[in-house]
């Protein structure tokens, strides 16, 4: 028992690691982009990056599963290419992050909103260029809201249940604490759910109390 | 140190504000006066490439900063200016000394010169939070003039400080100017900073030239 709660817990936590450093890049130029440039399209793009936050998590894994199946031709591509996701550990990796994306995306972007964009500019007259401005000025300054989001990205992650379930399910040493503990209570295998429960609130409640000091931090 | 031509002869239009300036002189260290809302900052930011003019030239020296005619309009990056502006905007997560380097550039003279120049070789490694207003100054020149500038745009650099503290910043801005035979182009409403630090002024009054010459 112990050692499933071992196993499950590290490949929970080792996989939402993984999901919030892939979703890193992406969602911190995004969210940059969104706060500091306006450009066609703007509003059909936050919009699509926040779906995940409310449509049924089922449903967002159903639009994976389409988009990633063997039958479906990016699934056929990805499939030529050697590379199986579904009812993997990267279908794992992949739904937590679709599900994290927009946290990440909205605490990041209200971090870069609340720099001042004079500084910024500064930089740019005493010779930085943009990359250096964008690392060294608006990054750091936006610190607090990045990790917050990466923090809240992290948790929003090993919490994922509903679109892991549908594209990865719930394979022998690849289930995530939300499906393994979907799976004994199923199974009548009480005491074993509690246990993971009790592991999932404990980091949750960790997580949590993280990214509230991190955004209230001076 | 010799004059240089001076080309500001430019529109520009920010909302209800026209800010219109057709000047062309010789001078190396112009003053820029006037009442609040004049256009000062404006015509400031649009030297450092900071705002864009709708149609016009500007040129400092041999540097053409932005001609719309023949279609330059140099990044910020690239204008080699040392902005000052009015909120000095110190880098608040850098200490003192990584706020004075952020820009330093080859051939721009030494930290420590200008360090000793503006009299802040004490306060290098201190957080920008505790200074006071007249070292806040003095550090936000430093940070421009180690960019290794080729002008020096000073917004109203001594109205956040006291009288008597003005006198005692005044002094390091004119070492700057006489020292470093670097042109400047400085934003003021008290005459006497005027008349001390420039040898030309413009007066603006509601984004026109109202008025100004040789000091």
């Amino acid at each position: 028992m112990s050692a499933e709660l071992a196993q499950v817990t590290s490949f929970s936590v080792a996989m939402a690691a993984v999901a919030t450093l892939v979703m890193l890049p992406p969602g911190v130029a995004l969210a940059w982009l969104l706060a500091r440039r306006s450009f066609p399209g703007r509003s059909v793009l936050e919009t699509l990056v926040s779906l995940p936050l409310v449509l049924p998590p089922v449903a967002t894994g159903l639009i994976l599963l389409t988009l990633l199946g063997r039958d479906a031709p990016l699934g056929r591509l990805l499939g030529a290419a050697g590379v199986e996701v579904v009812f993997t550990w990267k279908a794992v990796v992949l739904a937590m992050a679709v599900m994290g994306f927009p946290l990440l995306v909205r605490a990041a972007r209200a971090g870069f909103e609340q720099v001042d964009r004079r500084y910024e500019e500064i930089a740019a007259t005493l010779g930085a260029g943009p990359a250096r401005v964008f690392f060294t000025v608006s990054v750091p300054l936006a610190r607090r809201g990045l990790l917050a989001g990466l923090v809240l990205a992290f948790s929003r992650a090993l919490g994922e249940f509903g679109a892991t379930m549908v594209i990865a399910g719930a394979l022998p040493g690849a289930r995530t604490l939300s499906v393994a503990i979907y799976s004994h209570t199923q199974t009548g295998q009480d005491a074993a759910a509690a246990a993971l429960l009790a592991t999932a609130a404990v980091i949750a409640f960790a997580a949590m109390l993280l990214a509230n000091r991190l955004s209230a931090a001076r | 140190m010799a004059e240089l031509p001076f080309v500001l002869d430019f529109t520009l239009r920010q909302g209800a504000f026209t800010l219109d300036v057709h000047e062309r002189f010789e001078a190396r260290a112009l003053a820029v006066t006037g009442p609040s809302g004049a256009g000062k900052t404006t015509m400031i930011e649009a030297i450092a490439g900071l705002k864009r003019p709708a149609a016009g030239e500007i040129a400092i020296g041999a540097r053409t900063l932005f001609d719309s005619a023949r279609g330059v309009d140099l990044a910020p990056r690239r204008r080699q200016v040392g902005y000052v502006p009015q909120d000095v905007a110190l880098f608040p997560h850098l200490n003192v000394r990584r706020n004075i380097g952020y820009g330093a550039a080859r051939g721009a003279v030494a930290l420590d010169k200008v360090a000793r120049l503006l009299d802040i070789a004490g306060l290098l490694d201190r957080g920008v939070g505790g200074l006071s207003g007249g070292e806040r100054q003095r550090v936000a020149i430093a940070r421009a003039l180690l960019s290794a500038p080729a002008l020096l745009l000073l917004d109203e650099p001594l109205a956040a400080v006291d009288a008597e503290l003005r006198e005692r910043v005044l002094p390091y801005i004119e070492r700057v100017r006489d020292e470093l035979a670097l042109p400047m182009i400085h934003v003021s409403h008290a005459a006497d900073e005027v008349r001390r630090i420039a040898d030309h002024v413009l007066v603006l009054d509601g984004g026109r030239v109202a008025g100004g010459g040789p000091a």
